[in-house]
């Protein structure tokens, strides 16, 4: 550590915005969608792909399989043209000092009921925590976010805590 | 074959899964998860960007870990939580291994359950996505 990183990256204006609750946006699980995810990752299982096999395993309809949370709706008004999800609402507060590299530092997924073809989601997402620290990549400014999925029926199905890395 | 509580034993190592990935499966990864980020599918993009070339994207290999523990589960047991953090980068057309290791072996609030640490080692061995995993089995 030299004197050149005592002021915090991270502002005031910073921490006031962790736990501020983001609007809840829908996501759609259909077959098609499972199959693709599937597919791509190179799933065998055949109840990510055969309606009848995921029957007889006791699915509902074909399972989301792991790491798929449904997909949001894509509407060229609102959403992301790289990501699909909705654009935000601009950058929000920046730390002290300019970071200018993003990395994705990690994924967690909670899953506490089975999500199938035919449920719609509803995710909320809000920041949970804010870190510095100096690393390998120099100074790091470390994010925590937490997306809670709801199905349907108001059941939180998922809980996904994303790390976001910016130096 | 699904795999039960009772056969598990702690230390034990579960089968290993492993992948390469073509372009093409990253362009079909893409499509499956909505990230269409240019890094990994267009190679004069990602070296603008300072990379190698085009990089596996980390959400893939939470996703094999996924396949991984959904192999060794089966359809009778169930994936309650994995993670895992993206350390190394990983390339098409690479050997990625995925592992996982039975940590501890235990019931709680009636069911069965197995924490493992689980992990992608890219074609030198180095461990370059480390995670971890709770799976319920009957």
């Amino acid at each position: 550590m030299t004197e050149a990183t005592a002021v915090p990256l991270i502002t005031d204006e910073m921490r006031a915005q962790i736990g501020k609750e983001s609007e809840p946006w829908t996501l759609e699980v259909d077959k098609t969608a499972v199959r693709m995810f599937a597919r791509s990752v190179g799933h065998t299982d055949p109840v990510y792909y055969d309606e009848a096999a995921a029957k007889a395993a006791g699915y509902r309809s074909l399972p989301c399989p792991p790491g798929y949370l449904g997909t949001p709706i894509f509407d060229p008004r609102t959403s992301d043209a790289t990501f699909g999800g909705r654009r935000g609402g601009g950058p929000g507060p920046q730390p002290s000092r300019p970071l200018k590299r993003v990395l994705n530092g990690g994924t967690e997924i909670e899953m506490l009921e089975d999500i199938c073809a035919g449920d719609v989601l509803t995710a909320t997402s809000h920041l949970a925590a804010l870190e510095e620290r100096a690393g390998s990549l120099g100074e790091m400014l470390i994010s925590t976010n937490k997306t809670v999925y709801k199905n349907q029926h108001g059941r939180v199905v998922a809980i996904v805590t994303g790390t976001g890395i910016r130096y | 074959m699904a795999t039960t509580w009772n056969e598990v034993t702690e230390g034990m190592e579960i089968p290993a899964l492993k992948k390469n990935c073509s372009t093409q499966q990253l362009v079909q990864w893409a499509a499956g998860s909505g990230d269409f980020y240019q890094i990994h599918y267009d190679k004069d993009f990602a070296m603008g960007t300072g990379l190698p070339g085009i990089i596996v994207h980390g959400a893939l290999k939470h996703a094999f870990l996924g396949q991984l523990l959904h192999d060794w589960v089966g359809n009778t047991g169930r994936i309650k939580r994995f993670g895992c953090s993206y350390r190394g980068m990983d390339y098409p057309a690479k050997d990625i291994v995925c592992r996982g290791v039975v940590k501890r072996k235990y019931e709680e609030g009636g069911e069965k359950l197995v924490d493992l640490e689980v992990w992608t080692e890219d074609f030198e061995g180095k461990k370059t996505t480390p995670g971890f995993a709770t799976v319920r089995l009957p």
